[in-house]
């Protein structure tokens, strides 16, 4: 079975369901996939009393929109007043915001439920949601039934479990959680391709912005020059509708373009034959490219080309640079956001009182990871003296070059690029955490990455299953500030393209109750 | 502890420059002496913790050294994608605070209305003073 696109917004509406029985009906799914570890905090007492204001709000007609009383889940480097703000790290455990990050207030204003806070890599830093303080999250597909059809053919004798999938990062947590439907929509983060990665592993739609359209205040920052906030549901549309109530300027973050900006509804579009296409085949067909998304990245190039569209190959001539620039970039910026963590006004703070420079070097050493304190030392290693022209400045230029080949590629009439997201699916845990964290960054970025360094809108789009029943996912990248335009592309495709909704083991137990609802839960929002 | 000795006394005839990355192979391999990782330690006021995280900085290093195959001969650096605007700057009137209370609250230790920190310039004791870091 699949999707209905049939609207949630309508049922709550017309009282077909309330806020509080959606809200309560996603509470007990999270309860019951609590073992994919996609949340840190669940929030189920503000939830609640959000839905209970929602159901005042609907029942006297003055519903605020369409994400009035439709839950949601935020990633936890976005600080949220009152609610515990851990950024997946010992340094950040038990500090509590004393505000909202725009976006996150944004969402509120509009009537969302916030189901809880999810689990990333710490920091943000990672590319698998594997390095955690509070565990790795697991991808729900491992527990579909197409995974689970096509494992039972393998015999193995180890522990049922054992073999489950990454969520990709490092954004695994907010994708986790609307992967398993607990949620309509999350934020997640989206510095390297942390929304795109998991985007595509879970099966979803992951959006990231352009720079400067969506705010970054409250957004615990890894690279500024680099971050944005993404967005992860399971339809083009929802991603739009998000979108449309996230992005504007906002006068607490002097990043975010001054340009108007209205909610907007996505036109349907039928006819792709004025659409230009740019395949940049030299640089992304790596040999490591599994043959399975290879293979989906030539049919939809095909299936816009049978479509009446124009596909034309394109070169990025400096992208295979991306990955090095950003290393440097990346460890430089975040050597000096994370010089705010010492233990003086939040967060975790040693014991040690002998001076000042002891507590602070002791408060780091407890509070972070092995793969920040590496970053942390990596980036002041970029910026002495010595090496900050060889390193840091070249790696500035270098950027200018990447962002310069992607200009002129849309120069020369290309509307949309279109490139895989993601080397392969999603791989065992296992599997994955045979290399470190910089080494697994440095493969899965590959295609993800230079869209940031550009500041470009782009969005995973998720295409098919592969052998072993796991999602794949390809990317589209759009022109700067052109988002409408990218989403429009992509939810053509999207329908195209048609791909099938998960069958976690949980719902198909539950048949019978859930199947009336069964539809909310892979609705769309879309009014 | 033997390439500190090393360097220090190869400082001397060299008036105090220091060259952290060993020379015989300035962009190469990207070996991480012992006076570079104290330094890199009190900058950055973490510490590597073990001989493995000092073998991923000189990884990253070596991985990092393929810029230089990059021609940026009249590139001018980019600091933000967003070059070609004007920063927003807000009026100077005062629109919020007043939220002392608030924000003492995430602290661990104050005093009224303070943040209480242990004392300054005090110099973090340098590597052979203090307990030995590097785990094998």
């Amino acid at each position: 079975s699949h999707s209905l696109r049939e609207m949630v917004s309508a049922a709550l509406k017309q009282g077909q369901i309330t806020p509080t029985e959606l809200c309560q009906k996603c509470l007990s799914l999270i309860k019951k996939t609590k073992y994919l570890n996609a949340y840190i905090t669940v929030t189920e007492e503000v939830a609640l009393k959000q839905a209970e204001e929602s159901e005042k709000r609907y029942k006297n007609g003055q519903s605020l929109g369409v994400l009035d009383g439709i839950p949601i889940a935020i990633k936890d480097n976005f600080s949220t007043s009152g609610i515990e703000t851990t950024c997946a790290s010992n340094m950040l455990k038990g500090y509590v915001p004393p505000y909202n990050a725009t976006v996150v207030q944004k969402l509120l204003d509009q009537g969302a439920l916030l189901m809880g806070k999810t689990n990333l890599d710490e920091f943000a830093m990672g590319s698998g949601s594997t390095d955690s303080v509070f565990g790795p999250v697991k991808n729900p597909w491992s527990y579909s039934k197409q995974y689970r059809e096509r494992r039972r053919q393998k015999p193995h004798g180890e522990n049922e479990d054992s073999n489950w999938v990454i969520t990709g990062g490092s954004s695994g947590g907010s994708a986790a959680a609307v992967s398993a439907f607990t949620c309509f929509a999350a934020l997640g983060s989206d510095t390297g391709g942390s929304t795109r990665n998991p985007a595509a592993l879970c099966g979803l739609v992951g959006v990231k912005p352009s720079y400067g359209l969506v705010s970054r205040h409250g957004l615990i920052p890894l690279v500024n020059s680099m971050d944005a906030p993404g967005i992860l549901t399971r339809y083009v549309d929802d991603a739009a509708v998000v979108l449309g109530m996230l992005a504007g300027h906002d006068p607490k973050d002097s990043t975010t373009v001054q340009d108007p900006v209205k909610p907007f509804t996505l036109p349907s579009l039928t006819d792709v034959s004025k659409l230009c296409i740019g395949i940049p085949k030299k640089e992304y067909l790596v040999p490591e490219l599994s043959s399975e998304v290879r293979s989906l990245w030539s049919k939809a190039a095909d299936l816009f080309e049978s479509e009446g569209a124009k596909v034309v190959e394109v070169s990025l001539p400096h992208i295979s640079y991306s990955i090095v620039c950003y290393h440097v970039l990346c460890t430089s910026e975040v050597a000096s956001n994370m010089a705010r963590f010492d233990g003086l006004q939040y967060g975790h703070r040693c014991d040690i009182d002998v001076s000042t420079e002891a507590m602070y070097a002791a408060t780091r050493r407890e509070g972070f990871n092995e793969v920040v304190r590496g970053r942390i030392l990596s980036g002041n290693f970029f910026l002495l003296k010595e090496n900050y022209e060889n390193y840091f400045i070249k790696a500035q230029k270098v950027r200018r070059l990447i962002a310069n080949d992607f200009v002129n590629v849309f120069n020369s009439g290309v509307d949309v690029l279109l490139t895989p997201t993601t080397l392969s699916a999603a791989v065992p845990y296992l599997e994955f955490i045979k290399e470190d964290n910089r080494t697994r960054s440095a493969q899965d970025d590959i295609f993800t990455q230079a869209v940031n360094m550009a500041g470009l809108p782009a969005v995973n789009i998720p295409v098919a299953l592969s052998n072993q029943g796991l999602p794949i996912g390809l990317q589209f990248i759009g022109r700067a500030f052109c988002d409408q335009q990218l989403l429009t592309i992509a939810k053509w495709f999207e329908k195209q393209v048609e791909f099938p909704v998960t069958q976690l083991q949980e719902l198909m137990d539950d048949c019978s109750s859930v199947l009336e609802n069964g539809k909310l839960a892979s609705m769309s929002l879309k009014q | 502890m033997w390439a500190r000795a090393v360097w220090l006394s190869l400082r001397a005839p060299f008036g105090g420059r220091r060259g952290f990355i060993s020379t015989e192979d300035p962009q190469g391999s990207g070996r991480i002496t012992a006076e570079m990782i104290e330094h890199l330690e009190r900058l950055a006021l973490v510490d590597f913790g073990s001989r493995e995280a000092v073998a991923r900085l000189e990884k990253a290093i070596a991985f990092s050294n393929r810029l230089h195959a990059v021609h940026t001969d009249g590139v001018e650096p980019m600091e933000s994608v967003l070059e070609d605007r004007c920063l927003y700057l807000r009026s100077d009137d005062v629109v919020e605070g007043n939220c002392a209370e608030e924000l003492l609250q995430n602290s661990h230790r104050i005093v009224e209305e303070y943040f209480v920190a242990p004392p300054g310039n005090i110099p973090l004791p340098k590597l052979d003073e203090q307990e030995p870091v590097l785990h094998s």
